[in-house]
């Protein structure tokens, strides 16, 4: 595979990832790492959990238009 | 952190604002926007000159798109740079407060997707087909125009207020800068209008799946999909979005082939539901998705809805843009003067403007632009971009459905869209009906139409999606498969839009509920907290029974529930954008910008004149099309002398208009007060800023230093470029990292 098609696929992979919100995950743990290399962060799992419980107690996040 | 009351009308851009360096014109940049005047002048041109002959959709696309790029180039910049000051110095919310989870600066690319995936819905596709009843000329200019100087406006303008409130919401914002009386006004327009909103969408549905086996599997089917998609999401492979979505993806389109087989076999009698049933079956629904927990239903369905969404349109334009199909609608209808058109009733002004509603100024975008996209915004400089390029975006979905509308025969046209009340129900009295409007069209085409999308019948389909549907199939068996993939097409595209509105009716009923238990908790402490089951259930019997009470009652309507709920939704609608665009004009006023305040303040003035004049039409107006009082005593002299009017077929009917008629006006009537008190409420403290400007409160947080740099346009400037090469960065931009000491 030449250098210019993996750059175009990691890029569409970037925006698919971070358009769909799959991201949110690493951003958080990088986020968290980034003030101390050793803090604890949540699993995947309880991240996720916590992140659609959210919605649920403020629904007008995430609201979708006509 | 917010700092209450200490800034005194500030002096906009005093802060250290960086202008955004005003290229001088090149020789090449002026031939090109040159270049894109004449193509958008050119476009306009054959549309008004053109008499009788048809037209390539390819003019309608011209005259959008260049009105569009000088829209842009030229009237966002005037916005950005002059009247708002956008400061490319200033901290956005996202940078300041950043969690990693809710504030995190996002890529403007990607939030463009985000905040447009938001805004846009079912509504424009709705809006635009229904008012092609007057040609295609009239909506084409209200959703171009509109969204250039109105739409796009608002939604920036909102957007940049709240990122200068850490993304307040648009009632929160209400309540401080304009008074607790309006912000009061404007939270319960927000109730009442969601409750009509999610009727009409329901209504929408319900018309395209009655009687259609088809239809009502596949899109059952999305119910059992949904669910699969959460549990996967939960417990089997936790945040795997791009995934799951894939397979949610391919599993709907083996439910809209799967439809095509239920539909020729013995099951058929089993998904052939009459509206009333399904009305029924979308009651429950509601209820039960609404208490059931996001990650099992709502959050699944989001992905996918979101997903068909962009890749729908996005097929949609490529398919118009190799189809070129040339419309056959007329450019301006004789129902346009003559305000008796059988799709909704009322001449252009101001019904056309009600009636597109979303594609050129929709008030709901003013919810999504003070709420969630706010606190991801990377660089205040992007405002423009995401607030007034995401609308333009949606204008011209817009405009795809009015070229949808408009390719298929009128004839066909106006038997799918008028009531059942008005062309009767066999095809034979639809042709003759349809022919008295002037559209020939014989029985035998009307039959075929329907045959060739495999459904029993197409007329009286009224609500939109349907026609959207049948042409979209047009274009895209032209381009891909054939006239063999009709059928498919056309429930693909009724599958498009159906989980679009069920994704609202689910989001919305929740946020209604939010809403009312928020009120309630004021009265009854345990209703605050929303883990309270019983105050979740009976607040969420509350907002279905209200939705579901117009739903109904549009299925039963002999006047045709589309007709008489659809402009209660438009002027709800532009309300809300009302409201928005009075907070909007109260913010420029006290923040120092008054000079500048007609950029909102024109679009605010003619709003409310037709948003008033609709309402005052629609409360007074004596011909009984259009008020519903004179309906209500035309109906009710009937049953005092004992007689049956057309198209009631019997007494019951009868009270059903005159009950149906006198809620919706008391419903005009409480939209047009509110319009009034918020106006008035908003008028007082702008007044009130102007002759005190020492005694503004302006709830702005201070200015912060930005430390990030990225490109305020999707694509950088060779300026941005080099900015972006020096600090180390790539084109999404980012935090400069701290000098090495």
């Amino acid at each position: 595979m030449s250098g210019a098609v993996r750059g175009a696929l990691a890029k569409a992979r970037y925006y698919v990832r971070e358009f769909s919100g799959e991201a949110a995950y690493d951003r958080y743990v990088a986020h968290a790492r980034s003030h101390d290399p050793q803090a604890e962060v949540l699993t995947r799992r309880a991240f996720e959990r916590a992140r659609t419980d959210a919605r649920e107690a403020d629904p007008r996040e995430g609201f979708r238009c006509c | 952190m917010i700092n209450e009351g200490t800034r005194i009308m500030p002096e906009p851009g005093a802060t250290g604002t960086q202008r955004t360096p005003t290229a001088r014109a090149t020789p090449q940049s002026v031939a090109v926007w040159v270049l894109v005047a004449l193509i958008g002048a050119v476009g306009w041109g054959v549309l008004a000159l053109s008499r009788g002959e048809e037209i390539s959709a390819a003019w309608l696309l011209a005259a959008a798109l260049g009105s569009y790029a000088i829209g842009y180039r030229f009237y966002s910049r005037f916005i950005a740079n002059r009247v708002l000051k956008l400061d490319g110095t200033r901290a956005t919310p996202a940078e300041r407060l950043d969690n990693g989870v809710d504030f995190h600066p996002t890529d403007r690319r990607v939030l463009f997707g985000h905040h447009f995936a938001a805004v846009a819905g079912a509504g424009p596709l709705v809006g635009p087909v229904l008012a092609a009843q007057m040609g295609y000329l009239p909506g084409t200019i209200w959703i171009v125009a509109g969204v250039i100087f109105a739409g796009a406006v608002q939604d920036m303008v909102t957007l940049f207020f709240s990122t200068r409130r850490d993304g307040r919401s648009l009632g929160q914002m209400a309540r401080d800068e304009i008074g607790p009386v309006g912000g009061a006004a404007a939270l319960l327009a927000v109730f009442t209008i969601m409750i009509i909103l999610l009727a009409v969408l329901g209504l929408v549905i319900v018309n395209a799946l009655g009687h259609s086996p088809w239809g009502v599997f596949s899109i059952g089917m999305t119910i059992p999909i949904a669910l699969f998609m959460g549990v996967y999401l939960r417990y089997l492979r936790p945040g795997r979005v791009t995934e799951v979505s894939v397979i949610g993806v391919a599993l709907l389109l083996l439910a809209i082939v799967a439809g095509g087989w239920v539909a020729e076999s013995s099951w058929a009698d089993f998904f052939t539901l009459d509206k009333e049933t399904l009305v029924l079956w979308m009651i429950g629904y509601g209820f039960f998705a609404s208490v059931l927990p996001v990650w099992l239903l709502l959050a699944p369905r989001d992905y996918l809805s979101t997903f068909m969404k962009v890749g729908t349109i996005a097929l949609m334009a490529v398919g118009v843009v190799i189809a070129m199909p040339t419309l056959k609608m007329p450019s301006v209808t004789d129902f346009a003067t003559r305000g008796d058109g059988p799709v909704f009733a009322g001449s252009m002004f101001p019904f056309v403007f009600i009636t597109i509603a979303c594609g050129a100024l929709s008030g709901f975008h003013s919810l999504v632009a003070s709420g969630t996209t706010p606190k991801m915004i990377q660089k205040e400089t992007q405002v423009r971009v995401i607030g007034y390029g995401a609308m333009l975006t949606e204008s011209f979905v817009a405009v795809m459905a009015v070229i949808a509308a408009c390719i298929i025969e009128p004839g066909l046209f106006f038997g799918v869209n008028s009531p059942a009340g008005v062309i009767g129900t066999t095809v034979q009295s639809a042709s003759a009906a349809v022919g008295h409007f002037g559209f020939a069209i014989s029985p035998d085409a009307l039959a075929q139409a329907a045959k060739d999308v495999e459904e029993t019948t197409l007329l009286s389909r009224t609500g939109g999606a349907p026609t959207f549907a049948l042409g979209m199939s047009e274009i895209f068996s032209s381009v891909f498969g054939g006239a063999g993939m009709k059928a498919f097409w056309y429930h693909f595209a009724i599958m498009f839009e159906a989980l679009f509105i069920l994704t609202t009716v689910d989001a919305g009923t929740r946020v209604g509920r939010f809403m009312l238990q928020d009120t309630l908790g004021n009265v009854h402490k345990s209703f605050k907290d929303v883990s309270w089951k019983p105050g979740v259930w009976l607040a969420s019997a509350v907002v279905v029974g209200g939705w579901g009470y117009f739903l109904w009652v549009g299925v039963k309507d002999p006047l045709g529930g589309i007709n008489q709920l659809f402009p209660l939704f438009g002027i709800a609608n532009q309300l809300l954008a009302a409201v928005a665009l009075a907070v909007c004009t109260t913010l420029l006023v006290k923040s120092g910008r008054l000079k500048w305040a007609w950029v909102t303040a024109v679009p605010l003035a003619w709003d409310v004149a037709v948003t008033l004049t609709a309402s005052y039409q629609k409360i007074f107006s004596d011909d009984v099309k259009i008020g519903f009082f004179a309906q209500r005593d035309k109906y009710q002299t009937g049953i005092d002398a004992g007689k049956v009017l057309p198209p009631a077929k019997n007494m019951d009917e009868m009270h059903t208009v005159v009950t149906n008629a006198t809620v919706d006006g008391v419903l005009s009537a409480l939209f047009a007060a509110l319009i009034i008190i918020v106006l008035l409420d908003a008028a007082r403290t702008c007044f009130k800023a102007v002759s005190d400007p020492g005694a503004v409160r302006l709830s702005e947080v201070p200015w912060t230093e930005s430390k990030i740099i990225a490109p305020a346009g999707l694509i950088a400037t060779a300026e941005e470029k080099a900015q972006l090469a020096a600090a180390g960065l790539d084109g999404g931009g980012g935090r400069v990292k701290d000098p090495v000491a």
